[in-house]
């Protein structure tokens, strides 16, 4: 496991460095672009806000009114079985649907649990474990008029699910 | 498959983020937190913004780099490591046909988490396989199933945004889930495309 660790220690020093001189090393200009690629970042951050206060105020709603803990109390029988902890729920339910939505879900997730948790970590794994898939489908097969999209929902799902588990497992294994 | 950006199907959260409000307050009615839920619902509207501030800086940090590596042709290099699989994946496209090229560097740019440049790059590779789509132009071919299974499951080399997310929410290790996320997100892949490929194979036996 330490090589793990040590990927996790050194991978954004490597990156700092690393990605600046290879570019210079391709003749890139290396701060102009670094710039450019700065503002896109900025406008991609201000952009999602709107999404973050809409689906934060939802959950926060949802929770403190003891909804949450309504359904956590239903659906507990089965996802205990599996062994996911109840908080991380809303995350699976939102992630196929909605990027800036699933963020929102995270960033509510690692300020009420904490992002060093096991659940904190946990939700940042499937974060980037998993994908938008309905929103893929339909921008993907949209673009080209497709109507019917066969079995990929049913395997981008899946492979969703797959995801989730996996992240679980993967958790239990390295912070458990 | 960390990817920055918007991304989600309106018509199915409208109900969704209807469901949590609705019933919340419903809930805070018989409970008798109308007072909690009101302070919630502001506390949580201050911290959105507070997550945008924390995540700025460390977004515009990351995409800079980013865009260093996208010129240096860092897509390109992977695309050419990847191209092997890829053949193996699609044995329906011909070798050297055009969509090929597009789902390479459609794929390239997930696993590196360049979202502004996947997405272009997705839609001219379904255009290329749609015109290699010789039955109803309006039902996917088996190779428009496996490039939404690759890449609703791709690999991601390095989440970008959850780190950022992370180092925003004041942990103490930000980037202490990559070898985890790589692992999972592995998996994830892996059982995408053997998924695809059964899924394929069965409906092809019983010759639909």
């Amino acid at each position: 496991m330490s090589w793990v660790s040590a990927l996790s220690l050194w991978a954004i020093p490597a990156l700092l460095a690393g990605i600046p001189l290879w570019g210079a090393f391709r003749r890139v200009k290396v701060y102009e672009t670094f710039i450019e690629g700065a503002e896109e970042g900025l406008q991609i951050t201000v952009r999602i806000v709107p999404y973050l206060v809409g689906m934060m105020v939802a959950l926060a709603v949802f929770r403190e009114s003891g909804a949450m803990d309504l359904v956590a109390r239903l659906i507990s029988p089965v996802t205990a079985r599996l062994g996911f902890p109840t908080e991380i729920l809303p995350l699976m339910i939102v992630r196929p649907l909605s990027g800036a939505g699933a963020l929102a879900v995270t960033a509510d997730l690692l300020k009420t649990q904490h992002p060093d948790s096991f659940i904190g970590r946990l939700a940042s794994v499937m974060q980037g474990s998993t994908d938008t898939t309905f929103y893929v489908l339909t921008v993907y097969f949209g673009s080209v008029g497709v109507r019917r999209p066969r079995y990929a929902p049913v395997v981008g799902l899946a492979a969703d699910f797959a995801g989730f588990l996996s992240a679980l497992y993967v958790c239990n294994w390295f912070f458990g | 498959m960390d990817r920055i950006g918007i991304r989600e199907v309106a018509p199915v959260l409208n109900g969704i983020w209807l469901f949590l409000m609705v019933v919340g307050v419903a809930v805070a009615a018989h409970t008798g937190k109308a007072q909690a839920v009101t302070d919630a619902a502001f506390a949580a509207a201050r911290l959105a913004i507070d997550t945008m501030i924390g995540l700025a800086g460390l977004n515009a940090l990351w995409m800079g780099l980013m865009k260093i590596a996208e010129r240096s042709g860092l897509m390109e290099g992977l695309a050419w490591l990847l191209r092997p699989l890829v053949r193996w994946l699609f044995p329906s496209v011909p070798r050297d046909h055009p969509a090929v090229g597009a789902i390479l560097m459609n794929i390239s740019a997930n696993m590196l988490g360049l979202g502004s440049a996947a997405t272009p790059m997705g839609l001219k590779a379904m255009q290329e396989l749609q015109r290699l789509n010789d039955g109803d132009k309006e039902t996917a071919t088996e190779a428009m199933c496996t490039f939404l299974a690759l890449n609703t499951s791709c690999i991601t080399l390095i989440p970008g945004s959850i780190i950022a997310l992370r180092a925003a929410s004041g942990s103490a290790n930000p980037a202490e889930i990559v070898g985890a996320t790589l692992i999972a997100s592995t998996f994830a892949g892996v059982v995408g495309i053997l998924l695809d490929w059964l899924v394929r194979q069965s409906l092809r036996a019983r010759g639909r």
